[in-house]
């Protein structure tokens, strides 16, 4: 039921054709190799749309400029490729900015076009003027004002290279109705792009490799921090060549995770604020840290004071400015991480660090040795169990693209991604409303992947008027609501810091499984473990979306929890609750 | 923190200031003076940026502003021998009766009068940023109407090489 695309065709117009500013847009799309955009029309981008029937892109018209832009975000992440959105000026603009900004702090490519009023009104406060250039200044790479059409080539071409060269990024390119309109020669050029003052790729010093290589043989308590830039680096088998030959731990990011297969008995599993103890444990017995992609985001680090401080600090970064941002590192190394991972590896010393591994291990305690299956339930339905069944019947192969809050954190513990861009996630900006529509984004870089969702109660509601957009599209992603009542992440926080006053925090849903129905989509109810594998069955089964409304244990929070601050190794654990069932999922060795 | 200069040569094009201060704002970090004006190659403007910061927060400064796209070249020239000047415009209420007395502490501080009116006049002065206060304290009393600085500009001294990449305009 998945639409194909349209077959790639090459360009259709050659040089020297006089041609208007909306198709000379579509003749770089088309030479720039895309194939999909996510868009909504209006008054100032209509030339565009009215020229694009003429070229072989396929447009998926969404239901909120919000929902095109987290839809070329998810078809960037999963494909590796520029997502591109399309809206008009004003209102549609603006409703691509929490898109553009998720995308920005998560360095995905996208190339956002929007319509802008002719170029003799601008300034004027025309209608649906705005000035989306400077609204969009500081949450992109880089943005363009385009007001003549002999100016869409050079722009264009520049847009794509900027988003998708060095570290990447959001570029909006914002043409003026005029420039739509009006007609030029057509000049494809495919020399080289030159930016005089861009600067994109940056090479380790051969003294500094030779010193990392020095600091990692000495070590022996090393851990390897992995982040999102070995997934958009593609270094996963690097890191794996780097990790067994010096037998390094690994612990992941958010973004980081599947960049190391998870069930590589030297994978930890994630860092931070929801990590799991025995991860910040060795952050913070280490004696070297080796961040490779990743920026010490105040969610992995806890209080910066404290955060590694037996360690001394390596840091591989492909981008300049995060080197010695939040955490000062004792060698940085600006460049690629997979071409810097390929240059240590022959230097490297094979080691056995058996000690160290059994330390943690150690540290692992019961958890981890703990088959989730074997846990008793006691009738309730736990978002875990939920996720975990999910990673079983998707043979831990499923792509999943997850919301924002409690289920998303759960997600990243208990489905384990052993390969990158499997897991699609908004881990800066923590957008809710993301997991739709960037589902429905990577359908169309993956027609043959096993896609489910994973989202809250509440982020579902933010972006779900996308059901529709499945069902006009014709496409199956399906979606696991883990309904808990609540916002469920912020309750968390409510339960731990506020005294328990739930403030805004209970909220009533539509009834998901008519809504579902209402989009024409198929919906199902689960309230007990015994429900979830056949509903999931059920889902895989059936040709089209389907929406699932797990009726989850309401008050549950993720643990352990690093407040906000504190230790990395300062960490919450799970109580026992007098009376309350015993739930051993959570059980650490601390316990 | 220290007082640093940055010289940064940007890409003659519109809202590249914008784009310049917009990151400062954004990082939160306090510009002291931004001067910004045209160079001897076409294309090419340059930027004088005096601020707060430490030798670690200067280089992310530095590197920060390299991934402007629009921005050419960045030297922080805190640590080198270098010429630099402010060049302030104060209009003093100065009749017939206080003139030669204000004229004469130009002369003494090697300022002069640029522009004479009936009752007031325009004293121009170039230097450091001292010196500059120093006269303005001094023309206070007198009555100063107006006053302008172009804030700080800065080059190396003559014996000095810009080390970094030849700076190319578009
Ligand atoms: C757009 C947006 N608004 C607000 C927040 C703050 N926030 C973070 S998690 C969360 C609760 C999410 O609730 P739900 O979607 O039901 O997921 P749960 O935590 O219950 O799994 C909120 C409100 C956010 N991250 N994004
Ligand atoms: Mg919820």
């Amino acid at each position: 039921m998945n639409a194909p695309l349209p077959t790639r065709t090459t360009a259709l117009s050659s040089n020297g054709t006089e041609l208007t500013g909306a198709e000379i847009l579509w003749e770089v799309l088309v030479r720039e190799g895309v194939e999909v955009v996510f868009g909504y029309p209006g008054g100032a981008i209509m030339p565009a749309y009215d020229a694009m029937a003429r070229y072989p892109i396929h447009h998926v018209l969404t239901r909120h400029e919000q929902g095109a832009s987290h839809m070329a975000d998810g078809y960037a992440r999963a494909s590796g490729k520029v997502g591109v959105a399309v809206a008009t000026s004003g209102p549609g603009a603006t409703n691509l900015v929490t898109g553009i900004a998720t995308a920005m702090l998560d360095s995905i490519p996208l190339v956002c076009i929007t319509g802008q009023v002719p170029s003799f009104l601008i300034g004027s406060d025309a209608f649906q003027e705005t000035d989306i250039t400077g609204v969009t200044l500081p949450i992109t790479k880089h943005n363009y004002l385009v007001t003549r059409p002999e100016e869409l080539v050079p722009m264009l071409r520049e847009a794509f290279y900027v988003a998708t060269s060095g570290r990447p990024g959001p570029v909006v390119v914002d043409i003026t109705k005029d420039a739509q309109q009006k007609s030029c020669v057509f000049e494809w050029d495919d020399t080289p792009i030159e930016l005089p003052g861009y600067r994109p790729e940056h090479h380790a010093l051969p003294a500094d490799l030779a010193k990392a290589v020095e600091m990692i043989d000495a070590a022996e308590r090393p851990v390897v921090l992995a982040g999102h830039g070995i997934v958009k680096a593609q270094a996963t088998e690097e890191l794996l060549a780097f990790v067994e030959k010096a037998d390094v731990p690994v612990a992941s990011t958010l973004l980081g995770l599947g960049g190391m297969p998870a069930t590589h008995p030297r994978s930890l599993g994630m860092m931070g604020m929801h990590g799991e103890s025995w991860v910040n444990e060795a952050i913070q017995q280490a004696d070297l840290l080796i961040a490779l992609g990743m920026r010490f985001d105040d969610r992995v680090t806890g209080n910066l004071k404290t955060y590694g401080q037996n360690a001394k600090k390596i840091h591989v970064e492909l981008d300049p400015a995060e080197i010695n941002k939040n955490v000062k590192v004792d060698l940085p190394i600006v460049g690629d991480v997979k071409e810097v991972l390929q240059q240590l590896l022959p230097s490297l010393e094979a080691k056995q660090r058996t000690p160290w591994v059994e330390h943690i291990d150690g540290l692992k305690g019961e958890s981890a040795v703990r088959d989730i299956q074997a846990m008793p339930d006691e009738g309730r339905l736990y978002a875990a169990h939920v996720i975990h069944d999910l990673w079983r019947l998707t043979s831990g192969d499923a792509l999943i693209v997850t919301d924002v809050g409690q289920h998303q954190m759960w997600e990243a513990q208990y489905y384990k991604h052993d390969h990158p861009r499997k897991l699609l996630t908004s881990g800066g900006l923590g957008t809710m409303g993301f997991a739709l529509p960037a589902a429905i984004g990577a359908r169309f870089a993956k027609p043959d992947d096993e896609i489910w969702v994973i989202a809250g109660d509440g982020g579902f509601q933010m972006t779900a008027p996308e059901l529709t957009t499945l069902l006009q599209e014709g496409v199956k992603v399906n979606v696991a609501i883990i309904n808990n009542g609540y916002l469920g992440m912020v309750r968390q926080w409510q339960e731990f810091f506020y005294g328990g006053r739930y403030v805004a925090t209970p909220m009533v849903s539509p009834d998901f499984v008519k809504l579902a129905e209402a989009h024409g989509l198929k919906g199902l109810r689960v309230t007990e473990r015994a429900g979830v594998e056949p509903a999931y069955r059920e889902a895989q089964a059936h040709p089209g979306a389907v929406v699932i409304d797990f009726r989850v244990e309401q008050e549950d929070a993720v643990y352990p929890m690093v407040a906000s601050g504190r230790d990395l190794n300062d960490m919450i654990r799970r109580p026992e609750r007098k009376g309350a069932p015993h739930n051993p999922i959570f059980e650490t060795g601390e316990d | 923190m220290e007082k640093r200069t940055f010289v940064v040569h940007v890409e003659d094009k519109p809202g590249v200031l914008n784009r310049v201060a917009s990151l400062f704002r954004r990082r939160a970090w306090n510009i002291d003076s931004l001067n910004v004006g045209t160079t001897h190659e076409p294309g090419v403007s340059r930027m004088t940026i005096v601020c707060h910061a430490d030798s670690c927060m200067a280089t992310r400064i530095e590197a920060n502003l390299y991934k402007q796209v629009n921005v050419l070249r960045v030297d922080d020239i805190t640590e080198h021998a270098r010429v630099q000047r402010n060049l302030a415009l104060i209009k003093v209420a100065a009749g017939p009766k206080e003139r030669p007395h204000v004229l004469q502490i130009l002369e003494a501080v090697g300022a002069r009068a640029v522009d004479l009116g009936p009752d007031s006049l325009v004293a121009e002065i170039t230097g450091p940023q001292d010196e500059i206060e120093r006269l303005a304290s001094v023309l206070e009393p007198f009555g100063i109407l107006e006053m302008v600085q172009t804030g700080l500009v800065a080059m190396t001294r003559a014996a000095e090489r810009p080390q970094l990449r030849k700076v190319r305009a578009a």
